[in-house]
């Protein structure tokens, strides 16, 4: 993590760099009605952040807008567009292998177009933040959230945390840091929200002190050397461990890979600690439960009030972290449901598959109710579904149904 | 997450897990662990002398982190390591041979290591064949190189790893300390001068 020596000094934006604990939890905070994207500015400002690389990718966040405005107030180190996804991570690459704080943002089409990226940063252990402001990535083009992206971040060896609200957003940029440049973890967190809805819709937020901020990324706590000319990561290509064809290079190939989800697994117990939990769970004892991440939660909360109405008993799992996946606490969680409702924002259902590789008796997953390509999900489509599983008469709620 | 795996002398097979996939979780500051196991610092301290006493070929393989003097700490660490290896090698009988081979960088070496002279962690094995080496500890190397190298030790060798890490410790070693200073080390080689003559060498 990065290090504490310098706190109570000031950054060169004039603010007093703080214990990050004592920031984050506590420090007076100020309610403000924002944007998501006013959120990750406002979030950035306080993260002590020497770089921030993007692609424009308005209309689906006006973010890297926003950080343009924070670096012209002298916030960020340094700023820059790149000239298309993949070079804007790459350049992340860059800034982060020669010791930097390194943000950045980007959503759906780019999302995949820099995909190449996202294993290279984790095998190399940059801690580098990516948010994802998850839309459609399919043709006909989308501007619309969709989660489906996540689905192709989950074996990149990144780790992937989704947050539900403008609070979870703006809370977790900054803890994000902590857990990620732990010396035992060091690796990239790909932040995901859905689109949209999070990034264009003003909720409440609680900010800390604009005038507080997170200590200095600190290098020399890297697992692996910062680029020099003695050991640079090039090298590491170039040298002929990855071009020989023989057990001891495949060997190592295979012990580095290890080391990548090693480290993912350790990240565990720092995202335990910061996020308070890696899933939330409310009413546990219900025989019905909601389990889904991101606003697929909101909706899903939404569903249960409208269920409790006709009497009928729901809990909600929120899944905050997806990489590290909550394995131990799902089965813990849903070990006394019968029905375990799974709602999601996206074609495949690959949040359902998760969970069904994870409980015993799978049979009790309903993978769904699902949308895409921007649909909403009316919490009236999800009671509806639950009513239909436990065989109660429903109204149609769509087209032109009895 | 319960476990029933341990960190074991190998050679374990022919690609062995990471630890903290198989659930060994990393000693918090204060602890050390011995195979996978969390014990306080001096339970780890005394089994490391053991060791060490114990093998026919005690090994030291210092890293970057303390070869190269970057910084006041670094050159003090680099002393009480060369302490370290001379309290070991005082300490030892003439039928085991203590030993201090260096891994200067981590770049891959080819077409082919000299390992008489070092060590390197993209094929550690055959430094440790090479020298017969039977227990080894690490210090000074970065975490994520330390780790690659200690699962290919553990995968192919039958040797005990040891790491001594500044950082976090390492779930993949036999067994590690966390928080390495200059101090930790010296404590270790007290803790070697202290069993000396009181663990049986080898045969």
């Amino acid at each position: 993590m990065a290090t504490q020596s310098s706190v109570g000094e000031k950054n060169k934006a004039g603010q007093t760099i703080t214990d990050p604990w004592q920031m984050m939890h506590d420090a007076e905070r100020t309610p403000c009605f924002f944007t998501g994207s006013e959120v990750i500015k406002e979030a950035l400002r306080r993260a002590n952040c020497d770089i921030m690389i993007a692609y424009p990718i308005t209309p689906q966040s006006e973010a890297a807008a926003l950080a343009g405005e924070l670096f012209a107030e002298g916030f960020i180190g340094d700023y820059f567009r790149g000239e298309s996804e993949f070079a804007v991570m790459s350049q992340c690459a860059g800034a982060a292998f020669g010791g930097a704080r390194v943000f950045t943002t980007t959503a759906g089409p780019g999302t995949m177009r820099a995909m190449e990226n996202f294993p290279m940063w984790a095998g190399a252990r940059l801690p580098i933040q990516m948010i994802v402001t998850c839309r459609g990535i399919n043709s006909p083009l989308s501007i619309q959230p969709d989660t489906l992206e996540i689905s192709y971040l989950l074996n990149t060896g990144m780790l992937v945390w989704h947050a539900e609200t403008a609070q979870d957003f703006y809370d977790w940029i900054l803890k994000g840091y902590m857990v990620s440049e732990e010396p035992d973890v060091h690796l990239p967190l790909a932040l995901c929200c859905d689109g949209f809805f999070v990034t264009h819709t003003k909720d409440m937020v609680s900010l800390t002190p604009a005038d507080m901020c997170l200590p200095p990324y600190d290098p020399y706590r890297s697992p692996v050397p910062c680029m020099d000319m003695e050991c640079p990561p090039v090298r590491m290509m170039r040298d002929p461990f990855i071009m020989k064809s023989n057990y001891i290079s495949y060997a190592t190939h295979a012990s580095w890979q290890q080391e990548v989800w090693a480290a993912v697994e350790r990240s565990r117990k720092h995202t335990v600690r910061w996020l308070d939990g890696l899933i939330e769970v409310e009413n546990p004892g219900a025989e019905i439960l909601l389990v889904s991440s991101g606003t697929a939660v909101s909706q899903g909360r939404e569903a249960k009030v409208l269920l409790e109405e006709e009497g009928i008993d729901v809990g909600i799992v929120k899944i905050k972290s997806l990489r590290p996946w909550p394995g131990e606490e799902i089965r813990e969680a849903t070990k006394n449901a019968k029905h375990i409702i799974v709602p999601e924002f996206n074609v495949t259902g690959w949040m359902a598959r998760e969970i069904k590789a994870t409980i015993p008796n799978s049979e009790r997953v309903y993978a769904g109710p699902r949308v895409c390509g921007g649909m909403t999900l009316p919490p009236e489509i999800i009671a509806a579904d639950i009513k239909t599983l436990l065989g109660i008469k429903n109204k149609a709620l769509a087209g032109r149904g009895s | 997450m319960s476990t029933s795996y341990q960190v074991l002398r190998g050679p374990e097979h022919f690609l062995p897990p990471a630890a903290a996939s198989m659930g060994i979780r990393l000693p918090d500051p204060g602890q050390g662990h011995i195979h996978g196991k969390i014990v306080s610092e001096e339970e780890a301290m005394e089994a490391a002398a053991r060791q060490f006493l114990s093998a026919k070929v005690p090994t030291i393989f210092p890293g970057p982190l303390v070869l190269w003097a970057w910084n006041e700490k670094a050159a003090h660490k680099a002393t009480a390591v060369r302490h370290l290896y001379e309290t070991l090698k005082a300490s030892v009988t003439s039928t085991q041979q203590a030993m201090l081979i260096p891994m200067p960088d981590y770049r891959p070496k080819y077409p082919k290591i000299n390992p008489e002279v070092e060590i390197n962690p993209n094929h550690p094995n055959l430094t440790i064949w090479h020298n017969k080496i039977d227990a080894c500890m690490f210090v000074g190397v970065h975490c994520h190189q330390a780790n690659l190298s200690l699962k290919i030790i553990r995968g192919g060798t039958d040797c005990y790893t040891i790491a001594m890490c500044a950082q976090a410790g390492h779930e993949d070693a036999m067994l590690s300390f966390r928080d390495a200073t200059a101090e930790k080390i010296m404590r270790l080689a007290d803790w070697v001068k202290k069993l000396k003559g009181s663990v049986e060498p080898p045969k």
